[in-house]
């Protein structure tokens, strides 16, 4: 005679069904009918010089993915909180944009300020979040996160690659000055440059440290002084209106040709300066990428980039715009590595985030990876010099070095500060690069 | 401190002075006479150094020289467009209301305007330098000046200032405003029309922030939010100097534009703080400002 299944056989049945599924929650899910990005960029206030471009950017890759087929064979949709809204109101949207849009991946953000907001945020909503521009090393140094990434480099080997382009081209200079806008960038830029130098030529003196206030309309006082000091280098970090401004005013009342002017990232001001930029000056790119990138500028597919952005906005790209490309090739190339190691199944969050460790990935230069340690992408950087150059009407960048990422990037655990004043005072001259001319 | 700084620092606050007196001296004549408190005024501030780039940028081309007038025309064109429209539409309805309601709908209207502004204009920093670039350079001590900057920037602040007190005492318009402002009650029963006064006084007032904008723009990168600063550096220059008092505004924005361009020699640092600390310093020992005058109260 058969026994009945007891009511207790049935519940036992039930509880280790439940237990092990539970055991295994990330399993390959349906594919999605769509992909939801979520941005935060500025769409308004001083950065949307970097913001508004980037929107434009990512609106034309996500168009130019879809004709593609999508990232695994989904079609991306994008969506954009403005980090200009201030703190308290980006925060609420990022939240309402992953709590209620329900984004599958959140590319966040612009300032630092707000990558140090929503990266604690993103960990604690769970949410995979790409840092797309934000430069603070601090971030990633200060706190091991799992769901946050950052698919670019940081300002350590930013301004480092800075400092040895100059150390390299005008080794001799005796003072320097700087003239840095007045913010959490300003400042620590200045800090991991001038710690460096300090190691690698201690006898430079540096005559005069500059903090103009942010979004400063006019410069003349700062700029009288250095006039009276008559520094050998003049460092500065400014972006948008404010390094304009400074370059402008410097360059009517004689400065940039009295004194070597390093402009750290100054890429992105290039185009709206024009002639007023005079050549010379030696510029960094923030990151592997520019426009006519020396080894990127005959492929057919970059070209092809860098033309239908012009087309779309009117102006060639710029850095942010690039950035935003990364954090593009950084999502898809994390999805379809865990779809390959998933048997070519929809990944789930959690196997994509696994993925994305240790990945490598391309933008528009050499590739990037993404360090498992801490999540930091390793990403090369360009440094040149301003020059005219027939059939552009502003300067472009001429004698550019490509500085490789491991040399230049605090290892994974240690705090740049620290790292920087262990650096040997031959580091410069151990790094071996090559220098590409512009139209060469 | 040497001599030699001291005669840069000089050189240096002169031109900033003299573009914060004529957005503040806009802001102390309106309120003078129309005793409302214009947050807006910073907008007219932006719209005017916008226009006047868009000129700039425009007539160029045709003849460099041709961008000195472009600013002149558009200060005058943004005063009496946007300034008139703002007091008939905007501010007439609201002058019967509590002072704090007027600075709430005077802030709604800055915002508005800057969102306007960055519709019209865009985000990416506008550079319009021609007229700087037409004049020569000055040294001082070795160190290179814009003509632009310690000559013309200083001199139509003069001009203007002693265009302004002319006009106000010694013309029958101003002599008018000057009523209205003393005593508005009074002017209207002697049959003066307050509010011609009033859209006369704004569009004057809305010029001069505009013609500081003006004057600014071949100086700096236009950028969103320009105005806010400014406005903000107005208001407490019109308020230390005494809310009303055009000569008041006039030292003390010479006092806090030297000021400021000495204390970046000396402690840079503290260049943000140093207005507003003159401020504070003045409103706690005379709270009617430097030059204002204590209205006594009639029971």
């Amino acid at each position: 005679m058969i026994q009945p299944i007891t009511a207790l056989a049935r519940m036992s049945a039930a509880a280790a069904l439940a237990a092990t599924l539970l055991a295994f929650p990330a399993q390959a899910q349906d594919k999605p009918k769509e992909l939801k990005i979520g941005i935060a960029t500025f769409l308004s206030g001083p950065a949307s010089v970097f913001g508004v471009p980037a929107k434009a950017a990512a609106e034309m890759i996500a168009e130019d993915l879809n004709k593609k087929g999508g990232i695994g064979g989904v079609p991306v949709s994008v969506s954009f909180i403005d980090e200009g809204a201030g703190g308290e109101a980006l925060v609420s949207n990022y939240r309402r944009m992953v709590q209620d849009d329900k984004v599958d991946v959140t590319f966040a953000a612009i300032s630092s300020g707000s990558c140090g907001q929503l990266a604690p945020l993103a960990e604690d909503l769970k949410m995979l979040n790409l840092m797309w521009d934000c430069g603070a090393s601090s971030i990633l140094e200060a706190k091991k996160y799992r769901y946050n990434f950052r698919s670019q480099a940081n300002g350590t080997p930013e301004m480092l690659a800075v400092l040895a382009y100059l150390l390299k081209t005008k080794p001799d200079f005796k003072t320097i000055a700087v003239v840095n806008q007045d913010y959490a960038w300003g400042r620590e830029s200045w800090e991991i440059f001038s710690t460096a130098l300090k190691v690698m030529k201690p006898d430079v003196k540096v005559v005069a440290e500059l903090f103009p206030k942010f979004g400063a309309p006019d410069f003349s006082t700062e700029i009288s002084r250095l006039l009276a000091l008559k520094p050998d280098v003049v460092l500065t970090t400014s972006w948008g209106g404010d390094l304009d401004t400074l370059v402008r005013q410097a360059g009517q009342r004689g400065l940039l040709q009295q004194s070597a002017f390093v402009l750290g990232i100054g890429e992105s001001s290039m185009q709206r300066l024009g002639k007023d930029l005079p050549d010379g000056l030696i510029i960094g790119a923030r990151g592997d990428h520019w426009f006519l990138h020396p080894e990127m500028k005959n492929d057919p597919a970059f070209k092809a980039f860098n033309e239908a952005f012009k087309a779309k906005t009117g102006s060639w790209p710029i850095y942010s715009v690039y950035h935003m490309q990364q954090a593009f090739s950084a999502y898809q190339g994390a999805v379809e590595k865990a779809m390959k190691a998933n048997g070519g199944k929809w990944p789930s969050r959690e196997q994509v985030i696994d993925a994305a460790e240790g990945l490598e990935f391309k933008g528009w230069g050499r590739g990037v990876s993404l360090r498992p340690e801490d999540h930091q992408g390793l990403e090369a950087q360009i440094v040149g010099v301003s020059k005219t150059a027939p059939g552009y009407d502003f300067k472009v960048l001429d004698d550019m070095m490509i500085f490789e990422p491991k040399a230049i990037t605090t290892p994974a655990g240690q705090k740049s500060v620290d790292w920087l004043k262990t650096l040997p005072p031959d580091f410069v001259a151990k790094l071996n690069v090559q220098t590409f001319k512009h139209g060469g | 401190m040497d001599s030699t700084i001291v005669i840069l620092a000089i050189c240096d606050g002169l031109s900033y002075a003299a573009l914060v007196f004529l957005v503040s001296v806009g802001l102390s004549l309106i309120f003078g006479v129309l005793r409302i408190v214009n947050v807006a005024h910073g907008s007219l501030y932006a719209y005017g150094a916008y226009t006047a780039a868009t000129l700039s940028l425009l007539v160029a081309p045709v003849s460099p020289w041709l961008t000195f007038p472009a600013l002149l025309v558009a200060s005058i064109l943004v005063g009496t467009v946007v300034g008139g429209l703002m007091e008939r539409f905007l501010l007439r309805p609201v002058y019967h209301l509590e002072e704090v309601l007027q600075l709430l709908i005077t802030f709604a209207v800055f915002m508005i305007m800057d969102n306007l502004q960055r519709m019209i204009w865009g985000v990416q920093p506008i550079f319009a330098a021609e007229p700087v670039k037409l004049l020569p350079n000055i040294s001082v001590l070795g160190v290179n000046y814009t003509s632009y900057q310690v000559l013309v920037l200083p001199l139509v602040a003069v001009a203007t200032l002693f265009g302004l007190r002319y006009f106000l005492r010694y013309t029958l318009s101003g002599a008018i405003i000057m009523a209205v402002t003393e005593d508005r009650e009074a002017a209207t029963a002697i049959g003066i029309d307050a509010k011609r006064v009033f859209l006369v006084t704004f569009i004057i007032g809305a010029s001069l922030a505009a013609l500081g904008g003006a004057l600014a723009s071949p100086t700096t990168s236009l950028v969103p939010g320009m105005g806010t600063d400014m406005i903000v550096l107005s208001f407490a220059v019109a308020a230390t100097a005494g809310l009303g008092q055009i000569e008041g505004a006039a030292v003390t924005a010479l006092v806090i534009g030297l000021a400021r361009a000495f204390i970046i020699y000396i402690q840079p640092e503290l260049e943000v703080l140093v207005p507003y600390l003159i401020m504070m310093i003045v409103l706690l020992i005379r709270p009617m400002g430097l030059f204002g005058v204590n209205n006594v109260r009639k029971i």
